[in-house]
Formats: C-alpha cells, sequence, structure tokens
C-alpha cells in the first residue's frame, strides 16, 4: 500500500517537474514535439530508477555506514554523471536505433536537477530500497507525463493565434505555470 | 575527530570514484563502437558554423549522414560546390553533384533617404520590437533598419549602409537562410544564382499609397508588363513579380520600370559567366545603358 503510494503521489500529486519545479530545462527545451518528449522521458525514467538504486546503496552502506552524510552531494553527483556516461556508452553498444532516438538528451540528463532532486529526496525520506527504487520509477513517469502534456500543447500552439509579444518562450512559460497550477489539483487525491 | 573525518571522506570519495573511473575504463573498452573514420573526415572537410542550414543539429550530425548516405552531398548549403565536390571524393562517388549555391538579397530599395519617416520610434532598437508599432517609415513593408539581420549572421556577410539598408556580401554569404528568418518584414529572401532580375520592393499598397510613402517603391503601375517580350514579370497584388523559370531577362521591363525597383542584381562570385549568358548583359547595354546596377 505504502509503495503504492508512494508511486501515485511522485507522478501526480508531487510531480517533479510541475510541483517541485526540478528539471525545468528540458521540460521548456524538449517538449517542442512529442516524440522528443517521449524519448526523453523515457530516457530520464530510466536513469532516475538505476539513479534511484545506486544512490541509495551508496547512502546506507558508504556514508551513514561510515558516518560522512555530509558527502551526499559530492558522492550522488559522481555516481549520476558516471551512470549517465555508462547508459548512454551500453546504448550505444547495444541499440543503435535507440542511441540515435535519444540523441543529444542522454548526456543532458547528467545536468537534470531531477536526478540529484530523487537522490537527495530519497535519503531524506528514509525509503526503503524498493520504495526508493518505485519512487525513482514514479517520478520518472511524473516528468514524462508533464513533457508529453507540455509538447502536446505546444504542437497545438503552433496553429493558434498567439499574440505577437507572447510569441515563443513567454507563452510557453505562461502554459508551465498553467500547468503547473492544474497539477496542484492532486493534492485533493490522496487524503492521509 | 576532525583528521579522522578528513581521512575518511577522502577515502570514502576516492574509492567511489576509483571504482566508477575502473568500470567505465573497462565499459569503454568492451563497449566501444567502431566508428565510421569518414565521419570524422567529413566533419573536417564541412565549414563548422554549425548554422544548420542543412537541417541537421550540427556539423558533427550532417557529417554522420553524410558517410551514412544518408543524405546529398550538396546538403551543406555555407560549404557550397567546394564542399560537395570533397564529399563526393571521400565518398568515393562518380561525380560531382552539381550545386546552385543560394544568396540572400535584400528586396527594398527604400533607406533613409527615399522611404518617407512619419513616425518617431524611441523603443528597443531591433527590427522585431519596431515592427510592432509599424516602424518608423511610412511603407508598412520596407525594412525597419535596426539591423536584425546583420545580428543573426554568422559568416559576416551582411551589414548595414549609412543609408539605413542591409547589404549582403555575395561572397561571404552561404544562403543558410538565418536572415530571411530574422527580417520581421520578410523582405530578404534566397535567391539562386541563375536568377539575374529581381523587384526590389516588397510593397503591396496601391499605386497612389506606394508613391506617397517612398521613391524608390513598386506602384502597380503595370508598364513592365506592357514592356515585357518575355512574359515573366506579372503584377500581382499590386507587386510586380518576376517569374524565374523563364530563362530569358525581361530587359523592356527593366528599362521602362519609373521608380527602378526591377534591377539586373549583381551576379553570385563564380558564376559571373553564366550570369552573363542568361542576361545577355551586351545587347542590353547596347539598348540603354545606366538602367543596370
Amino acid at each position: 500500500m505504502e509503495v503504492i503510494l508512494i508511486f501515485i503521489s511522485a507522478v501526480l500529486v508531487n510531480n517533479f517537474v510541475l510541483s517541485y519545479f526540478l528539471g525545468i530545462c528540458p521540460f521548456i527545451g524538449v517538449s517542442d514535439r512529442i516524440e522528443s518528449a517521449v524519448s526523453m522521458g523515457f530516457a530520464v525514467t530510466f536513469v532516475l530508477t538505476l539513479s534511484a538504486a545506486i544512490t541509495w546503496l551508496i547512502n546506507r552502506y558508504i556514508l551513514i555506514a561510515l558516518n560522512v552524510p555530509f558527502l551526499e552531494y559530492v558522492s550522488y553527483i559522481i555516481v549520476i554523471a558516471s551512470l549517465v556516461q555508462f547508459v548512454e556508452m551500453f546504448i550505444r553498444k547495444t541499440s543503435k536505433t535507440l542511441y540515435d532516438a535519444l540523441g543529444i538528451y542522454l548526456p543532458l540528463i547528467t545536468t537534470n536537477c531531477a536526478i540529484l532532486g530523487l537522490a537527495l529526496f530519497g535519503a531524506l525520506r528514509d525509503y526503503s530500497f524498493i520504495e526508493n527504487i518505485v519512487f525513482g520509477i514514479g517520478a520518472g513517469i511524473g516528468f514524462t507525463l508533464a513533457l508529453v502534456v507540455m509538447a502536446g500543447i505546444r504542437e497545438e500552439l503552433d496553429l493558434a493565434d498567439v499574440p505577437e509579444s507572447l510569441k515563443g518562450a513567454a507563452i510557453t512559460l505562461i502554459i508551465a505555470g498553467l500547468l503547473a497550477l492544474a497539477f496542484m489539483g492532486f493534492a485533493g487525491l490522496i487524503s492521509a | 575527530m576532525g583528521i579522522t573525518i578528513l581521512f575518511v571522506s577522502l577515502a570514502s570519495m576516492g574509492g567511489v570514484g576509483l571504482i566508477l573511473a575502473v568500470i567505465l575504463a573497462v565499459a569503454d573498452k568492451k563497449l566501444a563502437v567502431k566508428e565510421d573514420p569518414r565521419v570524422e573526415k567529413a566533419l573536417e572537410m564541412l565549414p563548422g558554423a554549425n548554422c544548420g542550414a542543412c537541417g541537421f543539429a550540427g556539423c558533427g550530425a550532417f557529417a554522420s549522414a553524410i558517410a551514412a548516405g544518408k543524405v546529398s552531398v550538396d546538403g551543406c548549403k555555407p560549404g557550397g560546390i567546394d564542399v560537395a565536390r570533397k564529399l563526393t571524393e571521400l565518398l568515393g562517388l562518380d561525380e560531382a553533384v552539381s550545386v546552385s549555391p543560394t544568396v540572400a538579397r535584400v528586396f527594398c530599395s527604400g533607406g533613409i533617404k527615399e522611404t518617407v519617416m512619419d513616425k518617431v520610434y524611441n523603443g528597443i532598437r531591433t527590427c522585431i520590437s519596431a515592427n510592432l508599432i509599424g516602424g518608423e517609415k511610412a511603407c508598412l513593408y520596407s525594412c525597419i533598419g535596426f539591423g536584425d539581420c546583420c545580428e543573426v549572421c554568422s559568416f559576416d556577410a551582411i551589414h548595414m549602409d549609412e543609408n539605413g539598408l542591409p547589404v549582403v556580401d555575395l561572397n561571404k554569404c552561404t544562403g543558410c537562410g538565418e536572415c530571411v528568418k530574422a527580417c520581421p518584414r520578410n523582405i530578404i529572401g534566397l535567391t539562386g544564382y541563375d536568377e539575374v532580375v529581381h523587384v526590389y520592393c516588397r510593397s503591396f499598397d496601391k499605386g497612389p499609397v506606394a508613391k506617397k510613402a517612398c521613391k524608390v517603391g513598386c506602384i502597380a503601375c503595370k508598364l513592365c508588363e506592357k514592356d515585357d517580350e518575355t512574359g515573366a514579370v506579372k503584377v500581382i497584388d499590386n507587386l510586380a513579380v518576376v517569374d524565374h523559370e523563364v530563362n530569358k531577362a525581361p530587359v523592356g521591363s527593366i528599362r521602362r520600370c519609373p521608380t527602378k525597383v526591377i534591377r539586373v542584381s549583381k551576379p553570385v562570385s563564380g558564376y559571373e559567366d553564366e550570369f552573363k549568358e542568361k542576361i545577355q548583359l551586351e545587347a542590353f547595354e547596347e539598348k540603354k545603358a545606366g538602367t543596370s546596377k
């Protein structure tokens, strides 16, 4: 039950992008076409899940065991950066198609603060190993959802008659704000 | 106590870093993918401006596509015929693909001297902002003159002259089309090397309105249509348009135009001969000198 709650909370109620405002850069940058938004979403979900597992292990067996919790930022950054590198090499070797589809978005994940945010949240909330992984998957799916919704709106927006002064980034940011407001509605979903 | 924490920190982070480094180093060897060596060579041949005119994210992506044989060698517009020939050699293709270079041309003749300035604009000095309230000139189709096109040019090929009009340096212009996108009034267009005659006005205003606003605008008098022996010139929506499919220069129209907005364009460097052949400049100069620019 607890696990399901964590999952739904990460996807909808505490959506990483629209409620915590983490990972805004790809949210704005990669949300102009649904196709690329889906690719980016899956890549991030993949890395989030893996890093959730590894950072949990690092936190439990190195940081807490050695009593050096202040090193969490440093260690998480090292892990995330290496992980993205590794994933990139792996995907390149195993599936050229997937590698081409993800393109530049893959290395960009290194600097996505949602990944670091997830690692820090996980440590803060004292999740168990399984819970942390579910949290990672949920956060990834929530990120994908936000990106795809945004991309869908922006594809429609290309056809809309936007006032001259609001064209481009301005209208995108307004939509992001409205979307965040809409997602606030999910706060009533779980009455604990 | 303090010293211990220092050592523990160093050891733990160093350890984590070392382990990850070893994993990555091993992965790099084990998971190495053989790259097509032609990709790197192709990349060296490209101009490296990453202008995106080829439709790819940058020169790197274009080089990969070239090596994979997905795109034609003439895809790089800035590189032009030289790069296309080099790429042809690299890929071992039979013959060089013919490339018609395109250059940007500015289709407005109304500078500060010619066009009536009936408004004062004190806002941000960019065309895109000034365009919101109509710019300073009476003609709403004219060049605004704040040089947005010069700002975006990666090749330093377009500059504003003293008359407040952008001038394209045809030797430097690569036809990437960035200035075309930047101009809010759409007065810059990409033209092929064999398009020799253009209408240097974009005003759709009716004759009297256009005449009031600018000394050198198209006033839709239709004299060009009348004197055109080739059938290339038509007045559509109060603006003369030259049909470049017609393979002959409309000399009569050029001579007749009262405001001289139909003009012979400067040839693209390297294509002067083809240019001359098409315009038959000698015959034209015999008839009447002084109208070509």
